[in-house]
C-alpha cells in the first residue's frame, strides 16, 4: 500500500468510527435524556447500525477503490441523528407507531441499495449509454402517481403509488433518473446548446425545446400531485445543470422568467399555494397562530426559539407540539433539542457534503461525470434549502424531505443511491487509468 | 464548465449561509422575543414546571410552608404545601391554570432561579447538567405563632397579624376562612378548574385573604390615630372636653353617641385619657372636629392609610421591600382615609371618620402598623415577610434587612398613647386582654358597617407594655359567636391575649 492509501484508510476508517459513535451515542443519548436510562433495545440497533455501515464501507473499499472519504461518513452521521430523533418521536407517539423501528429498517435498505448500485454501477460511464432509456423512465417515475388505480393521494398531493401492501413515491428515484438523463444529455448537446444568438448570446428558438419541455414537466408536477416542493427542485436542478453544461446564463434568466410565469399560474390556479404564502407571512399573528396550516410554521418558530443557543438536550424537547415532526419538520425537532450548536453543525455536514460534491465534479475530466455530479449534488443541496428554508420561514414551505435525515422509505434509499453514484463518479474507473 | 461549478459552490453556500443566519436569527438573536410568544404556551408551562421550583421555609429554618416534589409525566416537579391551609396567606398558591399568588408569585424570580442573584449557580448548573434549582425563600412566619393564631381564632371569621414592634417583622398572620393550595397547585387540570370554582362560588370568598387583602371599618381601634393627632397637635391626656350624650352634626343629618348612649365618665368635661380608656365616640367626635379634616389625614396619612377620593396612592406610604407588592397582586391592601377635600362643605363629617367610621378602611395588618409604630417609640417599620434567600447551594445570595416605613408620632406621643392603651386593658374596654405578670397595651374597635349587620370586633394590642415584644391585631368579623351584642373587649381581645401569652410564656 502506497503512503497516500495508508492515509485513506486511516482517514477513512476514523471517519467512520467517528459516524458510528455519532449514530449509536445520538440514540442512546436520547434514550437517557427521556427516560434516564440507555434504552432497551441498544443491543439490536447498535449493532446493526454499527454493522451495516461498517459492511458498505468494507464494500466500497473494494469495489470503489480510491473512493472519496468523506461522503459516507456524513451521510452516515446525518442519517444517524436522523434515526436518533425519529427513536425520540417514536416516544411521544401510541405504542402501535413503530417509525424507528421501520427507519432502521429503512436505513438498512438504503445501505443495500448504496452497495447494490456500487456493485451494478463499475462505471459511472456506463449510464451515459442509456440516455433516453433512463430519462424516459424517469419521466415516467415522476407522473407514475397520476395513473389512477395506483396513485394514492397524501395530505393533498399526490405522490404515491401503492401496489398491494406496498407504497412508495417514485418521484424520489425518478428524479435521480432525471439528473442521470440531464447529464447524459447535455454532455452530448452542450456544445449545440451554448451556440447564442446576437450580442446576448440568446439560446437559439429550437435549442429552447428541452428547457421548454423541462418547465412543462415541472408544471405538471404542481398541477397533477399539487407537490409544489418537487416541483420547484425539478426545475431548479434542471436550470442549473443546462447554465453549467452551457456556460450561458441566459438559460438562467429565461428559466427564472419561466419559474416566474409558472409560480404566478400556479399561485392564481391553487387555493394551496396561496395558503403557502399567506402561512408563510401570517405564522405568528395572534389571529391565526392556532389555526393548523399558520400553526404548523409557528410551532417550528416556537421549537426552534425555544431550542436556543444549546437546545433542550436530546429527549428533553417538546416535539409532540409540532406538526409532521418526522418529516417535513424535523430540522425543528433539532433545533429545539441540540440547539443552534446542533442546527448549525447540521447545515456545515450539509455544505461539507455539497463541497466534496462539486469538488468530485472539478476533478472529473469528461463532461458527463462533471455534470452527473454537480446534478446530484445540486439536488441534494436544494432540496435542503428549500425544506430548511420553509422550516425556517425565510421562504414559503414546500413539503420535501430533509436529505438522510427525515423519516421516510423512498426518501431515504433515493438518497442513498445519489451517495452511491457520487462514490462511483469519486473512485470511477479513470483514476486506474489516470 | 468548471467556472460554472465553482460558481455554483458560491451559489449554494451564500444559500447555506443565509440559512444559518436565518437559523441564528430564530435561535439566538429574537429567540426570547420569539419563545416568549402567548401561544408558546405549552412550552414555557414546560419549562417553569422543569425547574425544582425553592423552598419557602418558616423562621426557624426548617419548617417547610413550601416545597417541590418531583412528578410522573411532561411536568417534572410539582407543589406541595405540607401546611396548606394553614399558611396558605403567606404561600398563596402555585397554578398552571391561574397563575400565582402570594408569596409564590412576589418571589417568583428567586424560587424560579430566574432572579440575577442566582444567575452564577444557574449558569454553572446548566454547564454541569443538572436541573435548574430555584432559591430558598426564608420568611419571619414563627410557625409555633401562626398555630397558636389559628387556634385562638378557631371557626370564627377574622384574622390575626403578629407583629415584630422593632423589626416589623410578620411573626404570624392567619385568617379565617382560607384554602388549602394544594388542588389548585396539582398538575390536574380539571381538579384545578373545580377547586377554583368551588372556591369562587364559595359566599365567604376564602381566596380573599382578611388580613391584609381586605378592607373594614376599623371602627374605635382608629382612635389610635386620632388621639395620636390630638397628642401630636398640643393635647395631653389631661386637656379636657366637654362631656354631653350626644354629639349633634351641624351640615349633616347624623349625630353621635357613646356605646350603649351613656355619658362618658367624668363630670361636664372628662380627659382625653378617660375618653379613649372608655372609648367615648362623642369626645373622640369632637377631637376630631378640633383638630379638622387636614390634620386628621395627614396623621392617617402617616401612618400608612392611602387616600380613598379621589383615590390617590402617591401620598401614603410606599414600601421599599420588594418582597410586600403593594396593592399590585393584592397582597397587602393598606389602610384608606379620606383626602380632605371629600369633607369640603359638610367639615363635621370628620367626627364620625375619627372613629373609624364612613370612608375609614383598615386591616388587621394596618392596625398592627399603627400598634406598631406606638410600641416602636414612634418609627413606623415596613411589615417584612422575608429575610433572606438562599442559592441552591445553600448560600445567601441576598438579605432583606428591617426597613423603616415612617416617623408618624414622636417619642413623646407614642409613650402617651402607650400609657392610654395600658389605662384600656387595666380599667377600660379591654380588662379581657389582662395576662397576669405582662403589661399589655390595647385599643378595642367594634365596627358598625351596614344597617343590621352584626358589628366587627378589633384588638389592637401590644406587650409588654414597657419592653413590647410582641404586636397584635385581631379582627373577628360580624360578631363572631356573639353576633350583634359583640365587642371587640369581649370576642376579639381575648383571642390576642392568647396569642402574646403564647409568645411570651413559651410554647413559641
Amino acid at each position: 500500500m502506497s503512503a497516500t492509501a495508508v492515509r485513506r484508510l486511516r482517514t477513512g476508517l476514523g471517519l467512520l468510527l467517528l459516524t458510528i459513535a455519532v449514530a449509536v451515542g445520538a440514540y442512546v443519548a436520547v434514550g437517557l435524556g427521556l427516560r434516564g436510562k440507555v434504552p432497551g433495545n441498544v443491543d439490536i440497533y447498535g449493532p446493526l447500525i454499527a454493522g451495516g455501515f461498517l459492511a458498505v464501507w468494507l464494500l466500497a473499499r473494494k469495489v470503489a477503490p480510491g473512493a472519496d472519504p468523506v461522503l459516507l461518513p456524513i451521510a452516515g452521521m446525518l442519517t444517524g441523528i436522523g434515526f436518533a430523533l425519529i427513536f425520540r418521536l417514536d416516544a411521544g407517539l401510541p405504542p402501535e407507531a413503530k417509525l424507528a423501528q421501520e427507519q432502521v429498517t429503512w436505513l438498512l435498505v438504503g445501505l443495500g441499495a448504496f452497495a447494490l448500485t456500487l456493485l451494478i454501477v463499475r462505471d459511472d460511464r456506463q449510464l451515459d449509454a442509456f440516455t433516453y432509456t433512463i430519462g424516459l423512465t424517469g419521466l415516467a417515475l415522476l407522473l407514475l402517481p397520476v395513473v389512477p388505480g395506483i396513485g394514492v393521494t397524501i395530505n393533498g398531493a399526490r405522490l404515491w403509488v401503492r401496489f398491494g401492501p406496498l407504497s412508495f413515491q417514485p418521484s424520489e428515484f425518478g428524479k435521480v433518473l432525471v439528473v442521470v438523463f440531464l447529464a447524459s444529455y447535455l454532455a452530448a448537446k452542450r456544445e449545440l446548446l451554448s451556440q447564442g444568438v446576437g450580442r446576448l448570446g440568446l439560446p437559439r428558438i429550437k435549442d429552447l425545446g428541452p428547457l421548454l419541455l423541462a418547465w412543462g414537466t415541472s408544471l405538471a408536477v404542481l398541477f397533477l400531485e399539487k407537490d409544489m416542493g418537487a416541483s420547484l427542485l425539478y426545475f431548479a436542478v434542471f436550470l442549473v445543470m443546462v447554465w453549467v453544461a452551457t456556460g450561458r446564463p441566459a438559460y438562467l434568466l429565461i428559466g427564472l422568467v419561466l419559474f416566474a410565469i409558472g409560480a404566478y399560474i400556479g399561485y392564481l390556479a391553487f387555493s394551496h399555494v396561496q395558503l403557502r404564502v399567506e402561512y408563510w407571512l401570517h405564522a405568528l399573528d395572534p389571529q391565526h397562530v392556532y389555526e393548523l396550516g399558520y400553526g404548523q410554521i409557528a410551532q417550528g418558530q416556537f421549537a426552534l426559539a425555544s431550542g436556543g443557543l444549546v437546545g433542550t438536550g436530546l429527549g428533553r424537547g417538546s416535539p409532540g407540539l409540532i406538526p409532521y415532526a418526522a418529516t417535513d419538520f424535523i430540522f425543528a425537532v433539532i433545533g429545539e433539542e441540540l440547539g443552534f450548536l446542533g442546527t448549525a453543525a447540521l447545515l456545515m455536514l450539509y455544505l461539507g457534503l455539497v463541497g466534496r460534491g462539486l469538488r468530485l465534479a472539478l476533478e472529473r475530466t469528461d463532461a458527463f461525470g462533471k455534470l452527473l455530479a454537480t446534478g446530484l449534488t445540486a439536488s441534494v443541496a436544494l432540496q435542503t434549502f428549500v425544506i430548511v428554508g420553509g422550516v425556517t420561514r425565510l421562504i414559503p414551505l414546500t413539503g420535501v424531505t430533509l436529505p438522510f435525515v427525515s423519516y421516510g422509505g423512498s426518501s431515504l434509499v433515493s438518497n442513498f443511491v445519489i451517495l452511491a453514484l457520487l462514490v462511483r463518479v469519486s473512485a470511477g474507473p479513470w483514476e486506474r487509468h489516470g | 464548465m468548471d467556472r460554472q461549478i465553482r460558481r455554483l459552490g458560491l451559489g449554494l453556500t451564500a444559500l447555506f449561509l443565509l440559512l444559518v443566519g436565518q437559523v441564528s436569527y430564530l435561535q439566538v438573536f429574537a429567540a426570547t422575543r420569539i419563545a416568549d410568544d402567548p401561544a408558546n404556551a405549552t412550552r414555557q408551562l414546560i419549562a417553569e414546571y422543569r425547574v425544582d421550583r425553592g423552598t419557602i421555609l418558616a423562621a426557624d429554618g426548617k419548617t417547610v410552608l413550601a416545597a417541590s416534589r418531583t412528578s410522573r409525566g411532561e411536568l417534572v416537579y410539582r407543589r406541595r404545601y405540607p401546611d396548606g391551609r394553614l399558611y396558605s396567606g403567606i404561600t398563596g398558591f402555585y397554578s398552571l391554570v391561574y397563575g400565582r399568588t402570594g408569596l409564590e408569585a412576589a418571589t417568583n424570580d428567586y424560587l424560579s432561579g430566574d432572579a440575577p442573584e442566582l444567575a452564577a449557580q444557574t449558569f454553572s448548573d446548566l454547564l454541569l447538567g443538572r436541573p435548574k434549582k430555584g432559591a430558598t425563600v426564608v420568611t419571619t412566619i414563627v410557625p409555633a405563632l401562626q398555630q397558636a393564631a389559628a387556634r385562638a381564632l378557631g371557626g370564627l371569621p377574622g384574622a390575626v397579624v403578629a407583629l415584630n414592634p422593632q423589626t416589623g417583622d410578620i411573626l404570624a398572620m392567619y385568617a379565617n376562612p382560607n384554602y388549602d393550595p394544594n388542588p389548585l397547585s396539582s398538575q390536574d387540570p380539571e381538579l384545578i378548574r373545580q377547586t377554583w370554582a368551588q372556591l369562587n362560588a364559595d359566599p365567604t370568598y376564602p381566596l380573599t385573604d382578611r388580613a391584609v387583602a381586605e378592607l373594614f371599618p376599623p371602627g374605635s381601634t382608629f382612635k389610635l390615630v386620632t388621639a395620636s393627632a390630638a397628642l401630636e397637635n398640643g393635647d395631653t391626656l389631661t386637656t379636657e372636653y366637654p362631656n354631653p350624650h350626644v354629639l349633634g352634626l351641624p351640615l349633616t343629618n347624623a349625630t353621635i353617641q357613646n356605646f350603649g348612649g351613656e355619658y362618658c365618665p367624668g363630670g361636664s368635661t372628662t380627659t382625653l385619657l378617660t375618653a379613649f380608656t372608655n372609648s367615648c365616640n362623642v369626645i373622640f367626635g369632637e377631637v376630631g372636629l378640633q383638630l379638622g379634616p387636614d390634620k386628621l389625614a395627614a396623621q392617617a396619612r402617616a401612618f400608612g392609610f392611602c387616600a380613598t377620593d379621589p383615590p390617590v396612592q402617591t401620598d401614603c406610604l410606599q414600601p421599599t421591600l420588594p418582597v410586600i407588592p403593594f396593592g399590585q397582586s393584592g397582597f397587602f391592601e393598606p389602610g384608606r382615609f379620606p383626602v380632605p377635600g371629600y369633607f369640603q362643605q359638610r367639615d363635621p363629617a370628620v367626627a364620625i371618620s375619627a372613629i373609624g367610621q364612613d370612608n375609614v378602611l383598615a386591616n388587621p395588618m394596618q392596625m398592627a402598623l399603627v400598634a406598631q409604630a406606638i410600641a416602636n417609640g414612634g418609627v413606623e417599620m415596613q411589615p417584612r415577610l422575608v429575610t433572606e434567600i438562599r442559592d441552591s447551594a445553600g448560600r445567601v445570595v441576598k438579605t432583606f434587612d428591617p426597613q423603616v416605613y415612617g416617623s408618624p408620632i414622636s417619642a413623646q406621643t407614642a409613650a402617651a398613647m402607650t400609657q392610654m392603651m395600658v389605662s384600656v386593658v387595666n380599667n377600660g374596654t379591654g380588662t379581657a386582654a389582662q395576662i397576669p405578670g405582662i403589661q399589655v397595651a390595647g385599643k378595642t374597635g367594634t365596627a358598625q358597617h351596614g344597617k343590621g349587620a352584626a358589628p366587627h370586633a378589633w384588638f389592637v394590642s401590644f406587650a409588654p407594655a414597657q419592653d413590647p415584644q410582641i404586636v397584635v391585631a385581631v379582627i373577628v368579623l360580624d360578631g363572631g359567636n356573639l353576633g350583634s351584642e359583640a365587642t371587640g373587649g369581649q370576642v376579639a381581645a381575648p383571642i390576642a391575649k392568647q396569642v402574646i401569652e403564647i409568645y411570651l410564656k413559651g410554647g413559641a
